[in-house]
């Protein structure tokens, strides 16, 4: 995925002579070498200094150009939140950041390297657009859309590669969430990386007790794409979100406030409980923090169970009233 | 310090260095070259000066260390386990699911570890809360800080720099583990530190610059910085990174580098030839 990433800077950048790059000595880890040995004179490497990082790229942004800024999620969103508040989002500048191995996949760094909370404080800031791709051809289309986006962008970047789940051709649009698979018993509403194949598997094995899955991949965490989920919750009746963060005020959470503002149909959230990160493997992780398909089946079945003893049916009683 | 002593350190710090390799390699990977810089300093720390039980890791008088490179954990674990603060069989469990041992320190996971660090640049801040706690509680014994050359990057470790000489915190005693690399490249070519001598005086400490493989130069310069009365200490130590694995010494890519476990014996077992390593500086 970060060749990717490297890849679609450099298109960019070729064409755009505003684009330029940002790091906090994990350039090897960002995978972006190849950006510096193309572009040197609009490459920033600010050593292990994340906070003037983001500060000066909101001051390149005011200077008129495009500062794409990367680290660690963790360092990214946490140890530059204000710089990027303040001198980013609320001076009303351009600052696309990008946080690497967020959730789980920071693996063997463990618990002060996991962001399980990123999108969470991300959310908060206003008028910022929060993304997660699940492959590499979302992450090159809403790399592009950031760079254009008026406004400054936070984006989780798995730096792994990862299997192709969308065609060349797909095009994407901040905002608007995808429907991998469609269904009527349940939606499952998945962002990034991990949890979006992880629901997959989860539809797969869902189909085979006979429940029928649709599955949303949510590569906007901000704005929600509250259409869509309008649209699925009136359909199926019951959601699982699936998350590789705190079940609490990242996706699982929009999609809450959106249920309940406008229809409140029951949902369950697979994310991590209230917890920090640790060491481990990824598959250790992703059972130990019920993340995997196995956890997101059972979650859809007490989805449709708890429906079925309140409503008598798997049908939403809200359902009934909505015409 | 006589010869016997810096014989029994060298060892020390020889069966230190093949036990933090051999762990690495156990596992597969690991930030070898930050955990091999740091072995001397930590040998003699633990091994000469500092007041600490095995049987007592929380006793409330003691001396106390600050890594705030964290991600130097396994040579600090390879320390302590080698001074009884756990089973040395822990040493095989590094960053396995569930594990006490995790690539950076955690005070709440690790008997010995006295905070916890990972975020480069933080270490610096905790130190001189414990230092000022100490004094408060009027507990007579030193915090020892280990900061990296790259973390010093951080602008937090020169606000830092800035309290703990206003406080005139003389119980802080801190190094920089000066091995001229961090992730990216060297860091006079990724954003240079320089002038650090310069830099520390001006911030009000009592600097001192010695090499950091060489236990006599050490031993000198900790002697000067416990009795100095009314500054903070910084001892920058000249390093190499990577030193004496012989897969990772002074490659510029070593700073977090997979290793088969059989390389990591060759290591260890080169290192039983050569015997007492030769100290050298490392200069760019
Ligand atoms: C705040 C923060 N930013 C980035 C990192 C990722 N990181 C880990 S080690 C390192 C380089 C540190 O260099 P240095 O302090 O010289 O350590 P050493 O070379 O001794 O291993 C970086 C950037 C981190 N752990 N914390």
């Amino acid at each position: 995925m970060r060749a990717v990433y490297a890849q679609t800077l450099i298109e960019l950048a070729e064409k755009d002579d505003r684009i330029v790059l940002l790091e906090a000595d994990l350039m090897k880890a960002s995978g972006t070498t190849v950006f510096k040995t193309r572009f040197p004179e609009r490459t920033f490497n600010m050593g292990v200094a994340e906070a003037n990082m983001v500060g000066v790229a909101a001051g390149l942004s005011a200077g008129g150009m495009i500062p794409f800024a990367n680290s660690f999620a963790c360092f990214a969103s946490r140890r530059a939140y204000d710089q990027f508040f303040i001198s980013g989002n609320y001076a009303r500048l351009n600052v696309k950041l990008v946080g690497t191995d967020p959730g789980i996949t920071s693996e063997f760094n463990g618990g002060t390297h996991m962001p399980f909370e990123d999108i969470g404080i991300m959310r908060n800031i206003p008028k910022l657009v929060v993304m997660e791709p699940s492959d590499p051809v979302s992450l090159k289309k809403l790399v592009i859309e950031s760079a254009y986006h008026n406004g400054c962008t936070y984006m989780r970047l798995h730096r792994k590669s990862l299997p192709v789940i969308y065609s060349e051709s797909e095009e994407f649009e901040i905002g608007k969430g995808k429907v991998l698979k469609d269904g009527t018993d349940i939606t499952l509403i998945a962002s990034g990386a991990i949890m979006v194949a992880e629901a997959l598997k989860a539809g797969e094995m869902l189909n085979v007790d006979g429940i029928s899955a649709a599955i949303i991949d949510m590569h906007t965490l901000k704005p929600i794409d509250t259409e869509l989920i309008l649209q699925f919750a009136k359909k199926t009746g019951g959601i699982v979100t699936c998350e590789n963060h705190q079940k609490t005020n990242g996706l699982g959470s929009a999609v809450a406030e959106t249920l309940s503002e406008n229809y409140p149909a029951l949902l369950n959230r697979v994310g991590v409980a209230d917890e920090f990160g640790e060491v481990g493997r990824l598959n250790y992780l992703l059972g130990r923090y019920q993340l995997t398909a196995e956890h997101i089946v059972s979650a859809a079945k007490m989805n449709l169970s708890r429906r079925k003893y309140a409503f008598g049916s798997s049908e939403n009683k809200m359902q009934m009233n909505d015409n | 310090m006589d010869s016997i002593e810096l014989k029994i350190l060298e060892d020390k710090a020889k069966e230190i260095r093949k036990m933090t390799i051999e762990c690495i390699g156990y596992l597969g990977v690991g930030h070898i070259g930050g955990a091999m810089s740091v072995v001397e300093v930590l040998t003699l720390l633990y091994e000469k000066y500092m007041d600490v039980s095995p049987d007592e890791p929380q006793k409330r008088i003691r001396d106390k260390l600050v890594m705030s490179k964290g991600h130097a954990g396994p040579t600090l674990y390879c320390v302590l386990a080698e001074k009884g603060f756990f089973p040395k069989a822990w040493l095989h469990t590094l960053n396995v699911g569930g594990t006490r041992l995790p690539s950076h320190c955690d005070m709440n996971r690790t008997p010995g570890i006295d905070m916890s660090t990972g975020s480069l640049g933080q270490g610096i801040s905790t130190a001189i809360g414990l230092a000022l706690a100490n004094r408060i509680n009027g507990i007579d014994r030193k915090v020892y800080l280990i900061i990296g050359d790259g973390e010093s990057n951080e602008g937090q470790i020169w606000e830092g720099a800035m309290a703990a000489a206003h406080f005139k915190l003389n119980n802080l005693i801190a190094f920089t583990d000066y091995n001229k690399m961090q992730i990216d490249g060297y860091v006079h070519d990724i954003m240079n530190v320089e002038d650090l001598n310069a830099k520390w005086n001006a911030f009000g400490w009592f600097v001192q610059r010695v090499n950091g493989h060489d236990f006599e130069d050490m031993e000198m310069a900790i002697e000067r910085a416990r009795h100095e009365h009314f500054r903070p200490s910084m001892i920058i130590l000249d390093t190499i990174k990577g030193k004496g694995a012989h897969f990772a010494e002074r490659r510029i890519d070593n700073h977090n580098m997979n290793v088969s476990y059989e390389t990591a014996l060759e290591s260890c077992s080169m290192l039983n030839e050569i015997g007492r390593q030769p100290t050298e500086i490392h200069h760019d």
